[in-house]
C-alpha cells in the first residue's frame, strides 16, 4: 500500500512540474473557488422558495397580478425607530397578497388580515426571531446570545401586549392571562411594572389574619395550608407544598399572633342549630339575600354556582366558629374593614337563622384527621420564621410582620429573558415559552429550596398566563412611548356625605361602577339619577325585583330603614346626573294618543324592538333586554330619548344596537314607552 | 473489517431513522364509527383546542364496542395525542387536538375497520380562529349569538324561540355560502329590512365599526359547514 502511495505522489510531482500544466490546473481551481458565491447564492434556500413561489402563482386565475406584484432578490423592511430590519418577506414572499390568504403551504400564505401594516410595524415586532437573517434556521431558530427565536403562535398574542395593555377584542388568551395575574395575586409577590407607568393590581383580595384566631381553628388553618383546594376547589390561595411539621408551627404562630376583636364574635345560642325547620327558612333566607350572586357553592353534579366576587361557601361551616359567623354577618366591617361584603340589616331571629344555616355547611372530612399537640415556644418561633421566609404578608395582614418589598423577582421584562439566564429541567423543551410554563406548573421542580408556590391550573390557564408573561418585554419599553395604549385605570371615586358612609356600609362599589370605581357586576351608576325616576328608586331600594327574569345575579335587599332610603335616594337622584341633558327636559306624561300610536308602530314594526323587549307580556316575548311592561313609571323621558338616539353614549357597555333614529321617531317611541306605566292587560289603576 | 463495522453501523443507522409508535392491535371491531363531541370546536393557531375529541364505536344495533382501534390523521403540522387508541369501556376514545399555527379550517379524519377490515371513517371538522376571526367571535358571543344560536345555557338564555321569523346558525353554509361579502355587510350594517327582510334583525352598523363587521364575516366564514370557498381563488393543479 505504502508503496503505491508513495509511486502516485512522485508522479503527480512530475506532472505538476510542468509549468504550464501548473498553471492550467491553477487557473481551473481558481475558477471552481470563485464559482463557489454565486452558486451559494444560486442554490440558497430562499431562491429556492422565490422559485417555488413562481411555481405557485403560476395557476392561480390573478398570475399575472401576482407576477407584476413579485420582486425577486433579497427584500427588506428598515424602520429605524423601531430598530426594524426584517428580511422576512424575501421567503415569505405572498405575505402581502391577500388573494393567497386560502394557501396552506408555508412560507406562502398571505398573512391573516391583523389591525396594523407590515410597513408600519415589520415582523419581528411581533414574531421575534431575527429579521435580517436570510436562512430559516438563522431566522427562527438562533439560540446565540442576544438573540431570540419566533414565538410560537399559540402565544403570538402576547405580542399584542407590548403596546396595548388595555384588553382587546381579539386577544382572549391575553386577557384571560392578565386577569388570572391579577386574580390569582401574582403580583403580590413579584412587580409587574408597565412601560406606560402603571402597573397591574391583584384583585384576590386576601383577608387579614390578625384577628383570625377569632374567626377559625388551628386545626382548619393546618389543613387549609397542607391543600387549600381540598378545602374549596376555587380557592385563589396556592399550595406552599408544607411539611407537616411546618404547617403545624405556621398554624401554632398565626393563633398565637393574632389578637381578639372586640365584636368580631357574638354569643351564638347553641340551640339555634339543627332544627329541620330553621334549615329551610335558612336556605330561603340565603336565596332571598341573593348570597349566590357573589359566593358559590357546590351543587351535587360538583359544578360551582354562584359569583366569585366572595369565597366559596361549599364548606365554611368546617372554617368558620358560629360565633364569628354571626358576628361577621351582623357587621362585616368590625372584622375586615375593607371587605367587599355588604351590611345587610337582619334582625336577630334572622341572624341566628342564616348563621345556623350556613354553618351547616361543612366537609367533616377536612379536619377529621388534624390531631395537633398544643404549641410549644419553639414551634411558634419557628412558625414565625417560616412566615418571613414564604412571604405570607405578600398578600396578609399579619400583625407584626411589615410587608417585604420585591419579596419575588420583578416581572416587568420577563418575556424578554435571555435562554442563557434559564436553566431547564432535564428533557425539556429549551425555549422561554416552555421555561415559563413550566416554572407555573411545577415551581419546585426547579430546586427544593425555591419558595413559589404551586396552584392547581388547568394547562389552558398556564398557556393564557405564559402569554401574558410574555409580553413584557424589553422591547415594550423600546418602542415609541405615543405607540403605548394604556388601560383604563379604576379612579379613586368615593361618595361623599352622609349617604357615602352608607354606600360603603353596604357596599354598593363591590358591584356597581360610579365615576371611574367599582365593580361590572351590575349597571354603572354615575348617571342613574338622569336615568330613573324617584318614586320608583325608592320603591326599588326598598324591595329589589330584578327587571331582567333570566339573570342569574341580582340585587340583594339590604333592608334599609326608610331614613337610609330617603337619603341615598336624594343622593343619586341629585349626584348622578348627565351633563348631556336636562333631566326635566321632556314631560313624564301628557303625550297625545296619536304620538303614542305612532310609537307603537315604530316599536312593533320599523324597529322590531318586541325582538329583545316586552311591553305586553300577553303578546311579546323578548327577554334579552330589560321588560318594559312599567317602564313609563321607571325612567325618565328624556333619559329614554337620548338613550333611543346613541345608546353606547349613555351606558357605553349596553349591547341596544344604535338604530340611527331621527329625533321624530325617538319622540313618538319615547310617548310610547311613557304611556306604559302599568302592566298592560291587567287594566290601568 | 473496520469497512463492514462500518457498513454495519451505517445500515443499523438507518434502521433508527424514524421510529414510528408501536401499531396497536385491535381486540374487537365495530360497525360505525361516531363523533360523541368535540368536533366543529373553535380554537387557536398552534393551540390545543378547548375540549377533548371524542369519538365512539359502535356494532351494528348501536352498542358501544371496546377494544376497538380508532386512529387519527389530519393535515400537516396538526398533532394528536395519542394518535391512535383502543376504545375504553364505554366504547370511546378520546383524544387531545393541538391544531397548527395557521389559521383556518381543519379536516381531521378519524378511522376504524369493520369486521371485514373494511374501513370506517369520519370527517371531523375543526377552526383555528386568527385575529379578526377572533374579534367576529367575540362580537357574536356578545351581539348575535342570543338570536341566532338556539341553545341556551343558565348563563345566557337564548331569544331564538321569541322570535316570529327565524334566524340560522352561522355555521349554517347552506344559507350564509350563498351571501356574498356585500350582502352580509349591507344585512348587518342596515339590518333585515335593507335586504327586504324581517326588521327582527336590527342593524349593526352604528354600533359595530368596520372591522368589527368585517371580523364577523370573517368569522361566519371560518366556521361554515359546508365550507365557505370564496370566489375568484379557483386554481387548477399544476
Ligand atoms: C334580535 C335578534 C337578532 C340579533 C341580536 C341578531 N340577529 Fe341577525 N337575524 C335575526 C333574524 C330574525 C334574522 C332573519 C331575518 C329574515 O330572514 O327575515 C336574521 C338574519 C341575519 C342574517 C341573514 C342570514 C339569516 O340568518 O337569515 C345575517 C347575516 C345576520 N342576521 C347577521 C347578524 C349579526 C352579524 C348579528 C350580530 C352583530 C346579528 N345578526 C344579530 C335576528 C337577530
Amino acid at each position: 500500500m505504502q508503496t503505491n502511495n508513495k509511486s502516485s505522489f512522485s508522479s503527480l510531482k512530475t506532472f505538476l512540474c510542468d509549468p504550464f500544466r501548473m498553471f492550467g490546473v491553477v487557473s481551473v481551481l481558481l475558477l471552481l473557488l470563485l464559482t463557489v458565491a454565486p452558486a451559494k447564492d444560486y442554490f440558497s434556500q430562499w431562491r429556492s422558495y422565490q422559485r417555488q413561489y413562481l411555481n405557485l402563482i403560476r395557476n392561480r386565475s390573478n398570475a399575472v397580478t401576482l407576477l407584476r406584484h413579485f420582486q425577486g432578490g433579497i427584500q427588506q423592511i428598515w424602520i429605524p425607530q423601531l430598530g426594524v430590519i426584517d428580511r422576512c418577506q424575501t421567503c415569505h414572499v405572498g405575505v402581502t397578497e391577500s388573494s393567497l390568504s386560502d394557501v396552506k403551504e408555508q412560507p406562502f400564505r398571505a398573512h391573516p388580515p391583523i389591525p396594523h401594516k407590515l410597513t408600519e410595524f415589520g415582523c419581528v415586532v411581533c414574531h421575534r426571531g431575527q429579521g435580517a437573517a436570510t436562512t430559516v434556521s438563522e431566522a427562527h431558530h438562533s439560540k446565540m446570545a442576544g438573540e431570540e427565536p419566533i414565538l410560537p403562535m399559540r402565544y403570538i398574542e402576547a405580542s399584542c401586549g407590548q403596546c396595548h395593555h388595555e384588553p382587546l377584542e381579539g386577544t382572549p388568551k391575553l386577557n384571560r392571562g392578565r386577569l388570572l395575574l391579577a386574580r390569582y395575586g401574582c403580583v403580590n409577590c413579584h412587580a409587574i411594572n408597565l412601560p406606560d407607568g402603571s402597573t397591574i393590581q391583584a384583585t384576590d383580595n386576601p383577608p387579614p389574619l390578625t384577628h383570625i384566631a377569632d374567626k377559625t381553628t388551628r386545626e382548619w388553618i393546618y389543613a387549609w395550608l397542607k391543600d387549600p383546594t381540598s378545602y374549596s376547589a376555587s380557592s385563589t390561595m396556592p399550595n406552599f407544598l408544607f411539611s407537616d411539621a411546618d404547617a403545624s408551627d405556621i398554624s401554632a404562630f398565626l393563633i398565637a399572633n393574632s389578637t381578639s376583636q372586640p365584636g368580631d364574635s357574638m354569643a351564638y345560642p347553641a340551640t339555634a342549630s339543627g332544627s329541620a325547620s330553621d334549615s329551610s327558612a335558612g336556605a330561603v333566607l340565603y336565596g332571598e339575600s341573593f348570597c349566590a350572586s357573589c359566593h358559590a357553592t357546590q351543587n351535587a353534579a360538583g359544578n360551582l354556582v354562584g359569583g366569585d366576587l366572595g369565597p366559596e361557601l361549599t364548606n365554611v361551616g368546617t372554617k368558620v366558629k358560629p360565633g364569628w359567623l354571626m358576628a361577621w354577618l351582623k357587621d362585616p366591617h368590625t372584622y375586615d374593614p375593607t371587605t367587599k361584603m355588604p351590611q345587610y340589616r337582619w334582625t336577630e331571629q334572622q341572624l341566628q337563622t342564616l348563621t345556623a344555616y350556613v354553618a351547616s355547611k361543612t366537609d367533616p372530612d377536612f379536619v377529621a384527621n388534624v390531631h395537633l399537640q398544643p404549641a410549644t415556644q419553639a414551634q411558634i418561633a419557628h412558625g414565625k420564621k417560616l412566615v418571613i421566609e414564604y412571604g405570607c404578608a405578600s398578600c396578609h395582614e399579619i400583625t407584626g410582620i411589615p410587608k417585604p418589598d420585591n419579596f419575588a423577582p420583578d416581572l416587568s421584562r420577563v418575556g424578554s429573558k435571555p435562554l442563557v439566564q434559564l436553566i431547564f429541567l432535564p428533557g425539556m423543551e429549551q425555549s422561554l415559552p416552555a421555561y415559563l410554563a413550566e416554572k407555573i406548573r411545577r415551581p419546585r421542580a426547579f430546586g427544593p429550596s425555591l419558595h413559589m408556590p404551586k396552584y392547581s391550573f388547568t394547562s389552558s390557564q398556564i398557556e393564557d398566563l405564559t402569554t401574558a408573561l410574555l409580553s413584557f418585554t424589553n422591547r415594550s419599553f423600546t418602542l415609541p412611548p405615543n405607540l403605548q395604549i394604556p388601560a383604563v385605570q379604576d379612579t379613586n371615586y368615593r361618595p361623599a356625605g352622609h349617604a357615602g358612609q352608607l354606600m360603603a356600609n353596604i357596599n354598593c362599589l363591590s358591584c356597581h361602577r360610579i365615576n371611574g370605581n367599582g365593580g361590572t357586576m351590575a349597571p354603572d351608576l354615575s348617571w342613574e339619577g338622569s336615568s330613573v325616576q324617584k318614586p320608583w328608586l325608592d320603591a326599588f331600594l326598598k324591595n329589589p325585583n330584578t327587571l331582567r327574569p333570566t339573570l342569574i345575579r341580582r340585587m340583594p335587599k339590604f333592608n334599609l330603614t326608610d331614613s337610609e332610603r330617603t337619603v341615598l335616594t336624594n343622593y343619586i337622584m341629585t349626584v348622578y346626573q348627565t351633563p348631556a341633558f336636562e333631566r326635566d327636559e321632556m314631560p313624564l306624561s301628557g303625550y297625545s294618543p296619536d304620538l303614542v300610536e305612532k310609537g307603537r308602530q315604530l316599536f312593533y314594526s320599523k324597529y322590531a324592538c318586541q325582538s329583545c323587549h316586552m311591553v305586553n307580556p300577553n303578546q311579546d316575548k323578548g327577554y334579552i333586554g330589560p321588560t318594559l311592561t312599567t317602564v313609563g313609571a321607571r325612567l325618565n323621558a328624556a333619559w329614554i330619548f337620548h338613550y333611543l338616539k346613541d345608546p353606547q353614549a349613555m351606558r357605553p357597555e349596553t349591547i341596544e344596537p344604535n338604530q340611527h333614529m331621527s329625533d321624530e321617531d325617538a319622540r313618538a317611541l319615547t310617548a310610547f314607552l311613557m304611556a306604559q306605566k302599568t302592566i298592560s292587560g291587567q287594566g290601568a289603576k | 473489517m473496520i469497512f463492514a463495522m462500518l457498513l454495519s453501523a451505517a445500515v443499523s443507522g438507518c434502521d433508527h431513522k424514524k421510529a414510528l409508535p408501536p401499531s396497536l392491535t385491535a381486540k374487537a371491531t365495530g360497525a360505525a364509527l361516531v363523533v360523541v363531541s368535540g368536533d366543529k370546536q373553535l380554537g387557536s393557531p398552534g393551540s390545543q383546542l378547548p375540549q377533548p375529541l371524542i369519538l365512539q364505536v359502535n356494532d351494528d344495533q348501536g352498542n358501544a364496542i371496546t377494544g376497538a382501534k380508532v386512529q387519527l390523521t389530519g393535515p400537516p403540522g396538526v398533532d394528536f395525542t395519542p394518535q391512535q387508541i383502543l376504545t375504553d369501556d364505554n366504547g370511546q376514545a378520546t383524544f387531545k387536538v393541538v391544531l397548527a399555527g395557521i389559521d383556518g379550517r381543519y379536516e381531521l379524519t378519524a378511522s376504524s375497520q369493520d369486521a371485514h377490515g373494511k374501513p370506517l371513517t369520519v370527517m371531523i371538522p375543526e377552526y383555528a380562529a386568527g385575529y379578526q376571526q377572533e374579534v367576529g367571535y367575540e362580537i357574536n358571543e356578545k351581539y348575535c349569538s342570543r338570536c341566532h344560536n338556539p341553545d341556551s345555557t343558565s348563563e345566557q338564555v337564548s331569544n331564538y324561540d321569541n322570535l316570529a321569523v327565524k334566524p340560522h346558525r352561522f355555521s349554517d353554509g347552506t344559507i350564509y355560502n350563498n351571501l356574498s361579502e356585500t350582502d352580509l355587510t349591507t344585512i348587518i350594517s342596515h339590518g333585515g329590512v335593507a335586504m327586504n327582510r324581517s326588521a327582527l334583525m336590527p342593524p349593526y352598523g352604528w354600533t359595530l365599526n368596520k372591522a368589527e363587521i368585517q371580523g364577523v364575516i370573517a368569522y361566519i366564514r371560518l366556521v361554515s359547514d359546508p365550507p365557505y370557498v370564496a370566489p375568484g381563488v379557483v386554481y387548477q393543479k399544476p
